[in-house]
């Protein structure tokens, strides 16, 4: 059984019907990606799965449990982490307020103290700015800083919405190098993208969201091969 | 670096001629508005130095001078000779909006529409010159002379501006008070000791001087001393110092019990009014400040725990009891919170303006509902609740100010209490994420609905007790107390004190409603006066005028970036203040 598996989902913001019926699957430890253009439903979609959208069709099944009428805040606890779109980090407070916050759910000082410690590893940046306001970060940083918050609920399942996006190429590379990273200790990455290219490399299986439908799904070196994601996102003719 | 260098430069530029004729213009332009609302000639009846200056002339002079240091501080790096002269045109600037009035009060019958442009105006404008023409020119002089002035501070080395300012500011402020301390004085010292330092209430020219100069030299002397006395406190050893921390907190401690006996009655009804405002404004932060949540409709839990005590302790018909007071205030605590729990359900959703408009809309249905026929059989409508018992304890009954200003402090103080530990709890830690982002303070598990009821709750939960303390205090009550303006002091009090600062709202709620108390010129143009205050925190001060530490960091770290001392400053500093915090539990 998938880990997650998302089937025929419709979501609405008022009157627009911005997922039409969108399924996916993903299979414990692997990365997937979402990718798509501006406004196909990337947000969307992982919005719903995370509760903060109720669909009104279909249904999202985790480890085999309904996820569609959980409120957001329970999903933490039973395993889904989110980096959500822009990073949403707490702006005004500090990178350990940011971290500790991450870990809200959890009671286990002694694990939430290991974990720190495991993403401070991860990233040395954020352990050099542990006291420095979160605002004040640069903006791969701050991307650091809401990966890493994501981890510090030990998700099974992470959620992330479109991580490059306005990051200088060698930051890129280096938050790509950490998605997969996590990945090798274990942790399930479904992974929203509008750099087809980047995503496509560290995924093993990708679909194509286009105005709220999955367009193509296939494996992810499928994909960099298909004449219509190579032209339409990545950008070769 | 060099893009930096570029912008500082086009800043610079920018003021030129042109700022400055905008800035003189701006300040006759403020000048002549006062003075047109009347706030000059109400200003000046209270003598500030007898016989020689008034708070009148100090507002006509306080435009030109405080716009000149701010010119003069965007023209830093200037000649000291070139900042003068831009101080000096400001003044003339100043002058001619003031002129236009002086002769349009002397040749149009302008007093039919602008009832305060009056021969007395013109008058004070003029210095009570007989021949205008003199007037005009003494004006001119003086405003250019409090323009130089102002722009002339800037051209000084920080600490001597500092306690320049500071020696006039007390030199004001003692003047504004006089009064008070000559009642005060008079009873302790005498009628001639009085007589010596001050006449009729006002104070002599030499008392005024000695103020100023006790002010300035103290100011010098901290400076020199202060940063040496605190760095010998920190080389004290723990016990030592914890022994210097605890004597001086035992002091304090003396202080606020003795104060209301050594403040007299009127005093210490000011104390407690501003008391009560403390106690509102630590209700209130915890919506607004720490989670975010704009309530404008605070009036309500004051009138709830008002009306439920009123009910619950009058003899009158409408009476339920009476139940003694210290019973009451529980119970009038938890109908506070109650009417806030219950107010709040319908506005979990909405955020931002919208919920402030929602909460804007409850303080108005308290007020119809405190003054409906439907109620008024068992609150009294209009007439109000009268008769209300006073608290006791054994044989002694709280009667006068002195007396409840200990209701009032035990009331405080458990709230600054409950605000720190609030304030550094898990708690705290939801509303400040909510506070940042609703949509991902979900995300990290925090349930959002529970956190803001909680926060409504809490916070109606002071408003209630002030309510009943207000109540208790009056020993009636009446629906007029209960208004839109409640609402908006309290929140006035949070903005201008500082946003989640507790330090920060008790010193608002001593600007804001201690201090037109005392200064009755103010308050008539209360309101005008706060809104000015709240435009120019706004601008100049947007995090409050004495803010918390995490804004005051927050600050702090934008500034380390943008300054050319770089990352290991700027860390050294976050670790440093960080330590505050952690050294306070
Ligand atoms: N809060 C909202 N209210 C109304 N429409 C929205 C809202 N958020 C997104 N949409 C619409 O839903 C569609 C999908 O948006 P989104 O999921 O953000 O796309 P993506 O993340 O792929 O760029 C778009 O047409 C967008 O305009
Ligand atoms: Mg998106």
């Amino acid at each position: 059984m998938a880990l997650l598996e998302v089937n025929d989902i419709h979501a609405y913001y008022g009157n627009i019907h911005a997922l039409k019926g969108v399924s996916l699957t993903v299979e414990k430890g692997e990365i997937v990606s979402l990718i798509g253009g501006n406004g196909a439903g990337k947000t969307t979609t992982l919005r719903t799965i995370c509760g903060l959208l109720h669909p009104r069709g279909g249904n999202i099944q985790f480890d085999g449990e309904d996820l569609s009428r959980i409120p957001a805040h329970h999903l933490v606890g039973k395993g889904i982490a989110m980096v959500p779109e822009g990073r949403g980090i707490f702006a005004k407070l500090t990178v350990l307020a940011n971290l500790e916050l991450g870990a809200y759910t959890r009671n286990d000082k002694e694990g939430i103290n290991e974990d720190l410690e495991k993403v401070f590893h991860l990233f040395p940046r954020l352990a050099e700015r542990r006291t420095q306001v979160a605002g004040t970060l640069s903006g791969g940083e701050q991307q650091m800083l809401a990966m890493g918050r994501a981890m510090m609920s030990r998700p099974r399942l992470l959620l992330m919405d479109e991580p490059s996006m306005g990051l200088a190429p060698v930051l890129v590379d280096l938050i790509f190098a950490t998605i997969t990273d996590i990945n090798k200790t274990g942790t399930t990455i479904l992974l929203v993208e509008q750099n087809a290219h980047k995503a496509l490399q560290v995924a093993s299986r990708g679909y194509v969201l286009q105005t709220g439908e999955i367009r193509l799904s296939d494996t992810a070196v499928a994909l960099q091969n298909n004449a219509e994601v190579r032209n339409l996102y990545l950008g070769i003719e | 670096m060099a893009h930096m260098a570029m912008m500082n430069k086009t800043d610079e530029a920018k003021f030129d001629g042109r700022a400055l004729v905008k800035f003189g213009l701006l300040a006759g332009v403020v000048a002549t508005y006062v003075a047109v609302i009347g706030m000059i000639a109400t200003f000046s009846q209270r003598q500030v130095v007898a016989g020689l200056l008034t708070l009148g002339q100090v507002l006509l002079v306080a435009p030109p001078l405080g716009m000149a240091y701010f010119s003069a501080r965007k023209m830093a790096g200037e000649s000291g000779g070139k900042i003068l002269a831009a101080g000096a045109s400001i003044g003339l600037l100043t002058t001619l909006p003031l002129i236009g009035l002086i002769i349009l009060a002397n040749n149009t019958n302008i007093r039919i529409m602008f009832v305060n442009i009056s021969p007395q105006l013109v008058n004070i404008l003029t210095f009570g010159q007989d021949s205008v023409f003199v007037g005009v020119l003494l004006l001119l002089v003086v405003l250019a002379l409090a323009s130089v002035a102002g722009a002339g501070l800037t051209l000084l080395p920080a600490r001597w501006r500092q306690a320049l300012v500071m020696g006039v500011a007390s030199t004001l402020g003692i003047a504004l008070m006089s009064e008070l301390f000559v009642v005060i004085l008079r009873e302790r010292l005498g009628n001639n000791f009085v007589r010596l330092f001050f006449q009729s209430g006002v104070m002599r020219w030499y008392t005024a001087v000695g103020i100023f100069l006790i002010a300035f030299g103290f100011t010098l002397f901290w400076q020199w001393r202060g940063t040496q006395m605190r760095g010998r406190l920190q080389q004290f050893t723990a016990p030592r110092q914890k022994q210097v921390r605890w004597s001086g907190a035992g002091i304090s401690g003396i202080i606020l019990l003795i104060l209301p006996w050594a403040l007299g009655t009127f005093l210490s009804e000011v104390l407690n009014n501003v008391g009560l405002y403390i106690l509102m404004g630590l209700g209130l932060n915890i919506a607004v400040g720490l989670a975010g949540l704009l309530d404008l409709g605070y009036v309500t839990n004051f009138a709830v725990g008002a009306y439920v005590t009123a009910v619950l302790t009058t003899t009158s018909q409408y009476g339920l009891g009476p139940i003694p007071f210290w019973l009451v205030i529980p119970i009038a605590l938890l109908a506070a919170m109650l009417t806030g729990f219950v107010f709040a359900l319908p506005v979990l959703r909405m955020r931002g303006d919208y919920l402030a408009i929602a909460t804007l809309g409850f303080g108005e249905i308290i007020r119809v509902l405190v003054l409906s026929d439907w109620l008024a059989s068992r609150i009294g409508g209009p007439q109000g609740i009268l008769a209300l018992q006073n608290p006791s304890i054994g044989n002694f009954f709280f009667a006068r100010p002195e007396h409840f200003y200990y209701i009032i402090l035990v009331a405080c103080l458990a709230m600054l209490f409950v605000s720190v530990r609030l304030n550094n709890s898990r708690t705290g830690r939801q509303w400040m994420a909510l506070r940042e982002d609703e949509d991902v303070a979900a995300a990290m598990g925090i349930d959002t609905i529970l956190t803001k009821l909680l926060a409504f709750t809490l916070s109606a939960a002071a408003g209630g007790v002030a309510g009943a303390i207000f109540a208790a205090k009056l020993g009636t009550v009446f629906p007029q107390s209960f208004n839109l303006f409640v609402s908006i002091n309290v929140l006035s009090i949070i903005i201008i004190g500082g946003m989640g600062s507790i330090p920060g709202i008790v010193l608002g709620a001593f600007l804001l409603i201690g201090a037109p108390e005392l200064l009755r010129e103010f308050q008539e143009y209360r309101l005008l006066i706060y809104g000015a205050l709240l435009i120019v925190v706004m601008l100049r001060r947007p995090e409050g005028l004495w803010p918390s530490a995490t804004r005051r960091r927050e600050l702090q770290d934008a500034m380390d970036l943008t300054s050319h001392l770089g990352v290991v400053h700027s860390e050294v500093i976050s670790h440093g203040q960080s330590a505050n915090p952690s050294r306070m539990d």
